[in-house]
């Protein structure tokens, strides 16, 4: 599928979404409400089918949070960039798409213990590399004195 | 003779209660800190929980504060059988996003360097799914012949391990002068190990027993769980980008993506060993076609990318793996995000285990050849 006609169905799946080509691949930026449904219909649409999700990257945007979804089709090899935002610092929450791509439910776990953003209807949200009580280290505004040195 | 037939018929219904232990994190069998809870009835397994960040060493944190050239000196650390896939990763990412066009030679010597090194990690694994079945012998015999990849990494690259071989640009040093030649000799021997390897290990009863017909993958598996390399090619998900999103010279030479639509821990095995072959017939077309130019472009001496995302994705010897670079303009990265591909290949364990027995598990361990730094970066 071509750039344009990838735009247009995206487009027409989510109204909301903005929707550009960059450089290397497609990108849209999906509102947080719709964010589920949409993925779970550019996963289940024959035309599109993005059924492989390559990576999942949490980024501390300073005023919001934001996921980030590399996807592929292995049948049509097209690639799609999904963005999301949440404006909520303390209690981040995004949908989980576990229940999609199973790959995500580690993806996520990981992002959850690094940024600290929640996903509803995880099957198993724990921290993955870190104890309990320690903090979000890839947030901007992680402090940690004894470990980094800041001049 | 009835009296024990009659034992064993009550045996079969014998169902003991289920109980956890732990493999790892010294576990020989998964080379490196990995802890694998392990949920049992008997000898069965029901569940297998990973666990991992024994050796996080927040990596992802760490480049934010070093410079783009630095980068590529934390990327060998995580999988460090494909330290030039990785370090080429960002260089070509960091080249991308610069829109820096390096010289014909560089694309030449960085793939000879990724298959050699993909050799070398193949070996390794090789030797050690030996030595996971019980056959200490293919541990000695693919150590040895690795030895000969080593030197030619230490020469030309000044490391055997550690390659910081790619920096944007181009790569470090020109290759030495001796280099071609131990390419070339080290491939004719190499070609008569190979088939030493086969008749060691693929026809042994032992191993085929452990290893044939045992834990499928099916390809809608592999890639709704993002399973990527040789482990997904033995399951027919074509996923090797060397062919299908081809960097560096790999759209120069000629060679087969090894599938199978099988998907057992044999296959697995197979794989690989076939695409020893391929590495051998790739550095063949290349070694002696190595145009001359200059082994790097002259960069900036502070790199600085534009604002905006870049992600490149490589073909390791475990899969793949994709840098993404998120640019706020300045000397150093806002964000990166390293997508290694054994992390992704880990999750699956507890989906293909499942209803085999532990001493399976160890099996489908080694083929999913994992290093463990490349998962908890």
């Amino acid at each position: 599928m071509t750039n344009e006609a990838l735009i247009a169905a995206i487009t027409g799946i989510e109204a909301e979404a903005n929707t550009l080509a960059g450089p290397q691949f497609v990108e849209t930026t999906v509102p947080l409400a719709g964010f589920h449904a949409f993925m779970k219909k550019i996963k289940e649409d024959p035309a599109l089918s993005f059924d492989y999700l390559i990576c999942v990257t949490g980024v501390d945007r300073a005023e919001t949070l934001q996921m980030v979804y590399h996807l592929e089709s292995t049948t049509h090899k097209h690639l799609l960039v999904v963005k999301v935002h949440t404006a909520d610092r303390t209690t981040p929450v995004v949908p989980s798409v576990a229940d999609l791509w199973p790959t995500s439910e580690f993806h996520e776990r990981e992002a959850y213990d690094l940024l600290g953003i929640s996903f509803s209807n995880h099957p198993d949200l724990r921290r993955m590399f870190l104890d309990d009580n320690w903090g979000y280290p890839l947030r901007k505004d992680y402090k940690d004195d004894i470990h980094i040195v800041s001049r | 003779m009835d009296e024990l037939k009659e034992v064993m018929i009550t045996n079969d219904e014998i169902r003991t209660d289920e109980y956890l232990i732990n493999m790892g994190p010294q576990h020989p069998s998964t080379h490196g800190v990995l802890r694998l809870l392990v949920q049992l009835e008997g000898e069965i397994v029901h569940n297998v929980q990973p666990h991992i960040g024994y050796i996080h060493s927040g990596i992802e944190k760490m480049a934010e504060s070093l410079s783009y050239p630095q980068l590529g000196h934390l990327t060998d650390r995580m999988d460090y059988l494909s330290a030039i896939q990785n370090t080429e990763a960002v260089a070509l990412c960091v080249e991308n996003a610069l829109q820096v066009e390096v010289p014909e030679r560089v694309k030449y010597i960085r793939t000879i360097m990724a298959e050699l090194s993909r050799l070398a990690s193949h070996q390794l694994w090789w030797c050690v799914m030996g030595m996971d079945m019980g056959a200490l012998t293919t541990f000695f015999y693919g150590l040895r012949d690795r030895e000969d990849i080593l030197d030619i990494f230490e020469e030309t690259c000044g490391a055997r391990l550690t390659l910081n071989y790619n920096i944007p640009g181009g790569v470090m040093f020109d290759i030495h002068p001796n280099f071609q030649r131990d390419v070339k000799a080290f491939i004719q021997k190499f070609k008569t190990k190979l088939p030493e390897y086969e008749r060691l290990l693929s026809g042994n009863v032992i191993f085929t027993e452990r290893t044939k017909g045992v834990a499928y993958l099916t390809k809608e598996d592999a890639i709704a769980w993002g399973v990527t390399g040789p482990t997904a090619r033995a399951s027919g998900f074509a996923c090797d980008l060397r062919k299908h999103r081809p960097y560096s010279a790999y759209d120069k030479v000629q060679f087969k993506e090894i599938l199978s639509d099988v998907g057992d821990t044999y296959t697995r095995y197979q794989v690989r060993m076939a695409e020893m072959w391929e590495s051998i017939s790739i550095i063949e077309q290349l070694i002696d076609n190595i145009p001359e130019g200059d082994h790097a472009v002259k960069m900036k001496g502070v790199v600085k990318l534009p604002e905006g995302e870049f992600y490149q994705r490589v073909e390791t010897a475990r899969g793949e793996f994709g840098v993404f670079i998120v640019s706020d303009g300045k000397k150093n990265p806002y964000r990166v995000k390293f997508r290694s591909p054994g992390f992704s290949n880990l999750f699956a364990i507890n989906h293909i285990a499942k209803g085999w027995k532990i001493a399976d598990l160890v099996a489908i361990m080694s083929t999913f050849d994992l290093v463990i730094p490349d998962i908890d970066r």
